[in-house]
């Protein structure tokens, strides 16, 4: 890139882990809405800088996996331990401020804003300065803002959608608000990405896009990433490590090849008769 | 043009000369614009001869040297540019490169050039190169621009770009390395080759079309004085730098003039750039300014109604005094001030939404552009303007003047290009700029020169009553009828294509005894006449076989013989006979190439009875057609094709003679 602007480059902080340590580790976690078991007595962890797919049926409580580690659903038993400090409570912008930054099944941006910002509403949580100060848009919060501004850019650049930089988000088609989308939640710079269903309702060639930038999110930003997916392909292809939930319950957990041989993850997928 | 001191004596002859130069005359003009991070980012004549230094001079530390050919491949970016220059400073050759080129094409012109080096783009053009490297054995070292997604890669052959110019810039901090390369550039006389670009390779395997440095800069030099540029012009450059147009329009023209050259952020972007920067000079084919057309349509479309009827009557009111304002013929006062104020309220917003508000000068070419088309642009104030050119030229044989600028003809010979017709009807020419020869193919470059040194372009044209150029046809296209008159399919067939109702025509007339076409209605534009006129239809076959269609085309055709019969030289091709084809040709069923361009020869075998037809005389035919469906399907569709006679037009007498 050009020498003029200084290149800033987007990164996970640093938090002590080396890659293929622990992060966030689930122990014996279970949630249920009244009567309705949402989850059952699930274990797994997730690894520092791998990609980590949850898979399952429908209803097979993934959606509500994600919910529990960013906060929002609160699980009746079971512990969860993220940097090695076990949680108790946490609400989700607790979550957002310790590195957890996700995105939604059902796209969840500001529809009559543009793009540029969308992804700049994702830098709030690490704007100092305060509302005074921005409406005032004036020394410090001038300067904080044209920073924050270059962090954007970058991952415009990073997701290549210069071109739609300022069209308002309810005008682009699905495959490019998913990026936005994915965009909002990188500004955040975030140490764990939680990803729900990112490919959904895309053609080949968006969902290969979308394969690529998040394998570079991780490779180059250092992102350790949680994905819920549907496409196998793609779940095969670009995993470190699958689990496999059926009717809240764990029934396989370990590489793609692992999980495809399987037996219970067959039997989910294809039915048995009982 | 003032003395410079250089050796040879005066002015430059080669790029890095005029690079040289302009860091002293234009030290302080803009030389290069580049969107990066959403913020226009501009390097002056001065800084960007010192980015051209620091990467030459990191390139010489690898290794390049006279005569060695590097390969660049990527979309428009400064770094890019900057490596022509660089290595024409060292008197090595650079060898542009689709970005878009699949690896397969990639490998064959990288191995044919036989470069040493490559400098590209991003981690996708590397892996292409590298997926080659077995069929590529001369490539060594391959320097990215931009290092995303290469962290992982063997970086032994890589090199950052940043890290080349930082070594540059290291040994630029010795007063003597960067004497001695000022020196060396100094030093040349323009004989050595300044860039090999490859044909497009339409006609078979693509070409390395050597061009020499003094030559090139000659040819540059005539068309900017032609076209007055000069550094206060701004090009947008989005065309593909391994194109003729885009190294000659703007690196060449930009380097001799002094102009200013902005790349856009991505290729996406280009139109929201176009409008930022505000180009004085601009080219597109003709196909970019259909799309615009179409675009502005159809925006005017959802309108109000006030709008739309504003828009219409000052479109009419531009239709008919815009073209003779541009061009500074008499008009009426009444029509001057209408004019005036559509521009204040139509034609001056417009042109800004498109980014043409600062253009100058504007061309296109590549192929024929519809004359309404042509003056929708013209008529609103943009000067358009058409030339006609070849890599083997480096581009310009022929270009129209301001004021004789006219939409059939591509316009008279560009300065000192002389240009004839041979025998054959085949356009040759000789031109400051022509090429030196093809790379490593002495026997093909043999094949198009003359023995007295002219190009021989494959093109046949014929030149009007004024002087002009008109490229009729591939000179291997163009037959006879039986009469001996010229056939030239392709020019008759563009002539029918204009009409906005007719989408496809294939002309027969070689070896006949008189011209006849087959034609294919736009289901757009002839179902919407039905509809305006209440007339129903249940299928494009229906529609297709109507008699007020046939009338309506019956129309087209005529008035095509009414323009041919205007032509001494094509007035003999006039069509006798037509028929409305029962289907639309498909790239599907074999009958389009994917660029949907018309298979002539497949065409002929396939509607072998429905041609006969035409010239047997029956008023009818009945025939069965096998179609395939998008999901592969193959089914037969059946139809009784009437064939209609149209009157020809007695040949107007050639002013030619009486004129001379």
């Amino acid at each position: 890139m050009n020498a003029r602007i200084q290149h800033v480059e987007l990164h996970a902080a640093d938090d002590g882990l080396k890659p293929g340590d622990v992060m966030l580790n689930i122990e014996n976690v279970s949630l249920s809405f009244g009567g309705v078991k949402a989850i059952t007595d699930i274990s797994f962890d997730i690894r520092k800088g791998e990609i980590r797919a949850i898979i399952g049926p429908n209803g097979a409580g993934k959606t509500s996996m994600l919910n529990v580690i960013n906060g929002f659903y609160h699980p009746q038993q079971g512990t969860i331990t993220f940097r090695g400090q076990a949680r108790s409570r946490m609400q989700p912008h607790e979550a957002a401020l310790s590195g957890i930054a996700r995105t939604f099944q059902n796209v969840a941006l500001f529809k009559g804003m543009s793009t540029l910002d969308n992804i700049m509403s994702g830098r709030t949580l690490k704007m100092n300065t305060n509302f005074f100060w921005q409406m005032l848009h004036v020394g410090p919060a001038r300067n904080e803002e044209i920073a924050h501004r270059l962090k954007v850019e970058e991952i415009i650049d990073f997701l290549e959608i210069q071109a739609i930089r300022k069209t308002p988000v309810g005008k682009l088609p699905y495959g490019l608000q998913k990026r936005v989308e994915l965009g909002r939640a990188l500004a955040m710079e975030p140490d764990l990405l939680l990803l729900d269903e990112p490919m959904a309702g895309m053609n080949l060639e968006e969902k290969e896009d979308m394969s690529r930038f998040i394998l570079d999110v991780n490779s180059q930003m250092g992102t350790t990433i949680a994905l819920i997916e549907h496409d196998m392909g793609v779940v095969m292809d670009i995993s470190d490590r699958v689990v496999v939930l059926d009717y809240g319950r764990k029934i396989g957990d370990g590489t793609p090849g692992e999980v495809k041989a399987n037996q219970d993850v067959i039997d989910a997928y294809l039915g048995v008769s009982h | 043009m003032q003395s410079t001191g250089i050796t040879s004596g005066g002015k430059p002859v080669t790029f890095p000369q005029y690079l040289l130069l302009n860091a002293r005359r234009f030290a302080d003009r803009p030389a290069m614009r580049f969107k990066d991070y959403g913020i226009w980012q501009t390097w002056n004549w001065a800084e960007q001869m010192v980015e051209v230094r620091n990467l030459a001079l990191g390139l010489k530390a690898m290794g390049l040297g006279p005569g060695d050919r590097i390969a660049i491949a990527g979309s428009n970016r400064p770094r890019l540019y900057w490596a022509f220059c660089a290595a024409q400073s060292l008197k090595a050759i650079p060898v542009p490169v689709y970005a878009d080129a699949v690896a397969e094409e990639m490998a064959y012109v990288l191995d044919n050039s036989g470069v040493r080096f490559a400098i590209v783009q991003d981690q996708e053009q590397v892996d292409k190169i590298q997926s080659m490297a077995e069929r590529i054995p001369l490539l060594t070292d391959i320097i990215f621009d931009e290092p995303r997604g290469l962290r992982d890669y063997d970086l032994a052959k890589l090199h950052d770009y940043e890290a080349v110019a930082e070594s540059g810039r290291a040994a630029g901090a010795d007063a003597k390395a960067v004497s001695d390369w000022e020196a060396g550039i100094a030093a040349s006389d323009g004989s050595e080759i300044s860039a090999i670009l490859y044909t497009s390779g339409t006609t078979g395997r693509s070409k390395g079309v050597m061009l020499g440095a003094a030559r090139s800069v000659k040819a540059a030099e005539d068309t900017a004085r032609f076209d007055h540029l000069d550094e206060h012009d701004e090009v947008l450059a989005y065309l593909p730098l391994a194109w003729v147009g885009d190294h000659y329009l703007n690196y060449a023209q930009g380097y001799v003039s002094g102009l200013c050259m902005s790349c856009p952020e991505s290729p996406d972007t280009v139109p929201l750039n176009l409008r930022e920067i505000g180009p004085t000079f601009y080219f597109a084919p003709p196909r970019v300014f259909e799309g615009l057309l179409t675009s502005v349509m159809i925006r005017m479309e959802d309108a109000s109604g006030l709008k739309k009827k504003l828009f219409r009557h000052f479109l009419a009111v531009a239709k008919a005094h815009g073209e003779k304002i541009l061009e500074g013929r008499p008009v009426p006062l009444s029509g001057r001030i209408a004019y005036w104020f559509g521009d204040k309220i139509i034609y001056g917003p417009l042109r800004n939404v498109l980014g043409f508000t600062r253009i100058r000068v504007a061309y296109t070419a590549g192929e024929a552009i519809g004359p309404d088309l042509f003056s929708f642009f013209r008529s609103l104030g943009i000067n358009l303007k058409q030339l006609y050119g070849q890599t083997e030229a480096f581009l310009y044989v022929t270009c129209q003047k301001d004021g004789e600028v006219r939409p059939d003809t591509v316009g008279p010979a560009a300065p000192d290009v002389e240009i004839r017709i041979a025998e054959s009807g085949e356009v040759q020419f000789r031109s400051p700029g022509m090429f030196v020869g093809y790379y490593n193919a002495a026997e093909k470059t043999a094949e198009t020169l003359t023995p007295d040194g002219f190009v021989m372009t494959g093109d046949a044209g014929i030149f009007d009553a004024q002087g002009h150029l008109k490229i009729i046809d591939r000179a291997k296209d163009v037959g006879k009828l039986n009469s001996g008159a010229l056939f030239a399919p392709k020019y008759i067939e563009n002539k029918l294509k204009f009409f906005p109702n007719i989408k496809e025509v294939v002309a027969f007339g070689d070896k006949r005894d008189f011209g006849a076409v087959m034609l294919n209605i736009d289901l757009t534009a002839v179902g919407n006449w039905a509809e305006r006129n209440n007339i129903s239809y249940g299928s494009y076959q229906e529609l297709a076989g109507l008699p007020q269609v046939y009338e309506m085309m019956r129309g087209h055709v005529e008035q095509t013989n009414r323009d041919l019969a205007a032509e001494p030289m094509m007035a003999g091709a006039q069509i006798k006979r037509f028929l409305v084809l029962h289907k639309e040709l498909d790239a599907d069923d074999g009958e389009l190439t994917r660029t949907q361009k018309v298979r002539r020869s497949f065409i002929d075998e396939r509607y072998a009875p429905l041609i006969a037809a035409l010239y047997d005389g029956s008023s009818e035919k009945y025939v069965e057609t096998e179609v395939t469906f998008e999901d592969g399907r193959k089914g037969m569709i059946s139809a009784t094709v009437r064939i209609v006679d149209v009157p020809v037009f007695p040949a107007a007498a050639d002013h030619r003679e009486a004129a001379e």
